[in-house]
């Protein structure tokens, strides 16, 4: 029988203040154990939490980009249960009354996909299980981490959808400036709500929680697993349970959670340490109005004012830095096809080769109009400039120009030095010459390949093509 | 009134209860819950409650950073330490 | 007359005419808390009486009397920076705090010494200073007796003239009560109008810290140094602080002051009740207009009182978990015994007690009845202050139904030992200031009367209070 899935999503992001939520400590990747505490997030006797007023901001201004709405009344609640890395033994989050309620996430193929609610909350520390045989280690550096959880409608239909829910959100989370969204660094995480019911019928089937999905490509992959084994056991007349389950990367399945000593009762009630919260219209209005371009309306522009393909417009819009760095790129120099193909092309390439932010590049504009300039103006071989000039000027912040003189790579147009290599060229090929002359034509094609190898790829193509045909006919 | 389960409270709490606290509380938590249920009496249909007794709101702190805790001299007080770390008996693994 | 036994404001005077040095003053007070602290009679105001080591910074000397050189005593739930705080509890045990509390900033601002803490109930949970985990604390007007709680150290120790002042904690009643029983002038300020950063907390939508004085201007003098708005607090009111000296000496004629019915209604001890009644007659002869006022949900104060701030102390005290400070039980093998022996071996009865009913009030299924009703009924007691503050400028009670009661007298009922902070309580929940002072004695005991003020209205209520005090 074929089953249907519903999925809904709960992401986390790390909003990107310069400092934790409630307390002035810095927010670092990296540091060493337990150097970024203080009394505050290390849940001290006797102290308060203050919210980072730029937290609620970044917050506001995703909940806006999600197209969702701000809520009039705003508070925080606890939420009280013991573990090691939780200081307080309660979390501050929102329960009843959080920042955002609603909006949606729109696919390519136009499907609104709704939210339920975005809240604040701060992160947990870190336990560490690995070092010591009788003990668990606890790095508080994380706790008080801002966070923003976004909790999709159950309204997923597909591992696929869930992937690309998952894409637009971050892209629109990174255009607007609310988070790094480093998946690496923990910035996104993400859990998945599957359930599956029969196709004849309408009762949702028991969901089933994912933990622990650390990749988009994991999500995908453990909702594909997931859907798998429901419709199993549910086909093989099973009764699915509810429960919580890990996804486990490196064998690619999902695994029950051990189950608690007990059911959870968070207690949630109102934290009396914090105050409640409110937006005023003409805020809301204002902040509305500030909000960057969002991800849909670039690409629809980059289609529109540079001539792009839907897939260019995809690519160069799917990061923030990479927009901004294309539209500065433009400005200098208007052929907008030749410089989507540069970034699509050679500066995806060193970017995904090396792991890199187009940011974290020593590439700025200039420098890529530097290339591109040489390229157009045939100082230089398409080729030359791609394989021996493009990776010292993103390595190494150097002027296309000075590459080039460098390493001599100067295209030669020159008659009497192509003719001087194609002369060598014919004389150290004398049987393809002849084959030339028996009136196969691509052996002319040969000999060009075999100039440009001798000038050292020097040599304007097209001149030396121009050049070899007269030379072969005037030997004959 | 009388049937709270002492044992799961105390669980939530996580404290240790001897059964001798046990049936103590069992008595006294009842007697308090039984005089607190007067409050049934009051009408409170459309009140709102009250979780500050001040009407402040938006209270915000500037997102500047404040030097952080020398936590090697915390450390040294703290019940049980490893280098950097606090350390506590060892949690088994979920996914274990 | 020995330095110990001066009030603040006549320590400050002297000082004016360079009559003594500070090292005089914390000499005198270190010596009578060594000698007296731990006498026959056992006061045990002080968690420790050994070793004390004042905490004072260089601050210029003032032109007019203040707290400059002036040794303040603080309650054992106050953080100072370097010393071990307990609140009263084994859990707490080895914790040195590494940050000095804003009231404690805010002393040290003034010039003030911060020496000796004093002893509490257990977590502030209290009317007795019984429960501590060093002892109880008695009351130097009778040994035999209380006195009161849960800032018992503090009231008795000003009493004692072990310490100038103090500062002490009111959750429901700890400040005022054991000022009351102990004879000594307390206040409970507006909530948010003193900063709770560095206080531990027992009810975080209750607390507030206070001074516990022996005369009115002394407390006038300490509010003026502690109060005033806290970045690091978000409750704390943005508010203007005026200067409470300011208002004393002033005649308080035609003043309106609420008589509310509810409290004078049937229960209230016939001694109590007669000496607080002559108070009101006093404060008539000084021209002040007695009106009747009711504050209708009164009565259910202690209700709500043991629903929220239980509920409140229950998530406040999750934090000792013996993970990271204080006491752990070491032999603890898995995570949930060690968190279950640490909080079991490392809390006193009444903490749990509060504890399992707080976590019972806010657990699933039961948070409506209990949590959520109380804090419904919270909101109708306040707006019966709201309404009977409209009519009248001050409204004055007993402080509690009867003086100081004796040790273990009530120990074994709860429910009766909650009761005798019945005329307390309800400023707490409503958030007004409160203050108590001597009124009387009744057999040789301390009679405390209460006048509660509008919010942030202090300025007032010493106005009243001292025109009470100065008068014969």
């Amino acid at each position: 029988m074929t089953m249907i899935p519903t999925i809904g999503l709960e992401v986390h992001v790390q909003l990107k203040s310069k400092t934790k939520i409630f307390c002035g400590c810095e927010l670092k990747f990296a540091s060493p154990p337990n150097s970024q505490v203080c009394p505050v997030c290390l849940g001290l006797p006797g102290v308060l939490p203050v919210l980072n007023q730029e937290v609620f901001n970044l917050g506001l201004r995703a909940v806006l980009a999600m197209n969702g709405t701000v809520s009039k009344k705003i508070k925080f609640d606890r939420k009280n249960y013991y573990y090691p890395d939780l200081p307080k033994g309660y979390q501050i989050s929102q329960f009843d009354c959080p920042l955002g309620q609603g909006g949606f996430i729109e696919l390519a193929s136009r499907k609104k996909v709704k939210l339920n609610r975005a809240h604040l909350e701060e992160d947990a520390g870190k336990l560490i299980h690995d070092q010591s045989p009788d003990s668990s280690l606890v790095d508080l550096n994380r706790a008080g981490t801002p966070l923003l959880e976004i909790v999709s409608e159950p309204e997923i239909d597909s591992p696929e959808e869930a992937y690309e829910y998952l894409t637009n959100l971050k892209a629109i989370l990174k255009s607007v400036g609310v988070s790094e969204c480093d998946m690496e660094k923990g910035h996104l995480r993400c859990d998945a709500n599957v359930s599956v019911r029969k196709n004849t019928s309408d009762k949702l089937g028991r969901r089933v929680e994912i933990k622990n999905l650390n990749s988009f490509k994991a999500v995908k992959a453990a909702i594909e697993h997931e859907i798998k084994r429901q419709s199993e056991a549910v086909n093989a007349g099973q009764i699915i349970a509810q429960e919580t389950r890990l996804w486990d990367d490196a064998r690619e399945k999902t695994f029950t959670m051990r189950s608690k000593e007990e059911a959870h009762d968070y207690r949630y009630f109102p934290e009396p340490d914090l105050v409640p919260f409110s937006v005023a219209e003409e805020v809301i209005e204002a902040a509305r109005k500030a909000l960057p371009e969002l991800p849909k309306a670039k690409r629809e522009r980059f289609i529109k004012e540079y001539g792009l393909s839907e897939y260019d417009a995809v690519l160069l819009t799917g990061e923030i830095g990479i927009a901004q760095f294309f539209e500065s790129t433009v400005k200098l120099n208007s052929n907008f096809k030749a410089v989507a193909n540069w970034m699509t092309g050679p500066v995806f390439a060193y970017l995904g080769e090396n792991n890199k932010n187009i940011e974290e590049t020593k590439l700025s504009p200039a420098l890529l109009i530097g290339i591109l300039n040489l390229v157009q103006e045939n100082k230089v071989s398409l080729q030359a400039a791609k394989e021996k000039i493009f990776p010292d000027v993103i390595a190494q912040g150097r002027e296309a120009k000075e590459v080039m003189k460098e390493k001599g790579l100067e295209q030669v147009s020159d008659d009497s030095a192509i003719e001087g290599w194609i002369q060598e060229a014919i004389q150290a090929n004398p049987k393809v010459v002849q084959d030339y002359k028996s009136g196969k034509e691509t052996a002319a094609m040969f000999l060009v390949g075999q100039t440009m190898k001798k000038s050292q790829g020097k040599a304007n193509p097209g001149k030396v093509l121009e050049l070899m045909k007269k030379a072969l006919n005037a030997h004959a | 009134m009388s049937d709270i389960d002492l044992k799961h409270i105390a669980r939530l709490s996580r404290l240790h209860l001897t059964d001798e606290e046990i049936r103590y509380f069992q008595t006294q938590v009842a007697q308090i819950l039984a005089f607190v249920d007067k409050l049934k009496e009051v009408d409170v249909k459309d009140v709102e409650p009250t979780s500050h007794p001040l009407a402040l709101q938006n209270v915000f702190r500037e997102d500047t950073v404040v030097p952080s805790l020398a936590i090697e001299e915390f450390l040294k007080k703290s019940p049980r330490a490893r280098g950097r770390f606090f350390e506590v008996p060892k949690i088994i693994e979920d996914n274990a | 007359m020995e330095l110990n036994q001066l009030t603040a404001y006549q320590l400050a005077e002297l000082y004016q005419k360079n009559g003594c040095t500070q090292k005089d003053a914390v000499d005198s007070l270190k010596k009578a808390i060594e000698t007296k602290d731990r006498d026959a009679r056992q006061i045990h105001a002080y968690v420790t009486a050994e070793n004390l080591s004042p905490r004072h910074r260089k601050a210029e000397k003032t032109s007019k009397p203040s707290l400059w050189g002036v040794p303040i005593a603080i309650k054992d739930n106050i953080c100072v920076e370097g010393e071990e705080i307990t609140c009263g509890s084994k859990i707490l045990k080895g914790f040195v705090s590494p940050y000095n509390a804003t009231v404690i900033e805010k002393l040290l601002n003034a010039g003030a010494i911060v020496l000796g803490r004093t002893n509490m109930d257990e977590f502030a949970f209290g009317s007795s200073c019984e429960t501590s985990c060093y002892g109880p604390t008695r009351n130097p007007r009778d040994p035999e007796r209380v006195p009161g709680g849960s800032s018992g150290g503090s009231a008795a120790a000003v009493a004692d003239h072990t310490a100038i002042a103090a500062l002490g904690s009111d959750t429901g009643g700890s400040i005022r009560q054991p000022a009351a029983f102990c004879g000594v002038v307390g206040m409970k300020p507006t909530y948010g109008r003193v900063s709770r950063y560095g206080l531990i907390a027992f009810a975080s939508s209750l607390d507030q810290i206070g001074p516990i004085t022996k005369d009115v201007r002394d407390n006038a003098m300490i509010l003026n140094a502690i109060a005033g708005y806290d970045t690091k607090d978000s409750s704390s009111a943005n508010v203007p602080v005026p200067d409470y000296m300011e208002f004393l000496g002033k005649s308080i004629k035609g003043m309106k002051i609420g008589k509310p019915k509810e409290y004078f209604a049937a229960g209230l001890g016939g001694e109590t009740e007669k000496i607080i009644n002559q108070s009101i007659d006093k404060l008539k002869s000084l021209g002040a207009e007695i009106v009747d006022v009711s504050l209708p949900h009164t009565s259910y104060s202690v209700n709500v009182y043991y629903i929220v701030a239980p509920s409140e102390a229950s998530s406040n005290l999750a934090r000792f978990d013996g993970v990271r400070f204080g006491f752990r039980d070491k032999s603890a093998k898995t995570l949930l015994e060690m968190y279950e022996n640490s909080r079991g071996q490392g809390f006193g009865a009444e903490v749990k007690r509060r504890i399992i009913l707080g976590t019972y009030s806010l657990s699933s299924g039961y948070y409506d009845a209990y949590y959520l009703k109380a804090m419904k009924v919270r909101t109708k007691i306040k707006d019966d202050f709201d309404q009977a503050f409209k009519k009248v400028d001050a409204i004055v009670t007993p402080t509690a139904p009867s003086p100081a009661f004796k040790l273990g007298e009530k120990t074994t009922n709860p429910l009766e030992m909650y009761l005798s902070d019945i005329y307390t309580i309800s400023a707490n929940l409503a958030g007004v200031p409160a203050i108590s002072l001597p009124c009387g004695l009744a057999s040789k005991l301390p009679i405390g009367i209460q006048f509660m003020g509008k919010p942030f209205d202090e300025g007032n209520l010493y106005k009243l209070a001292h025109a009470f005090e100065q008068a014969k």
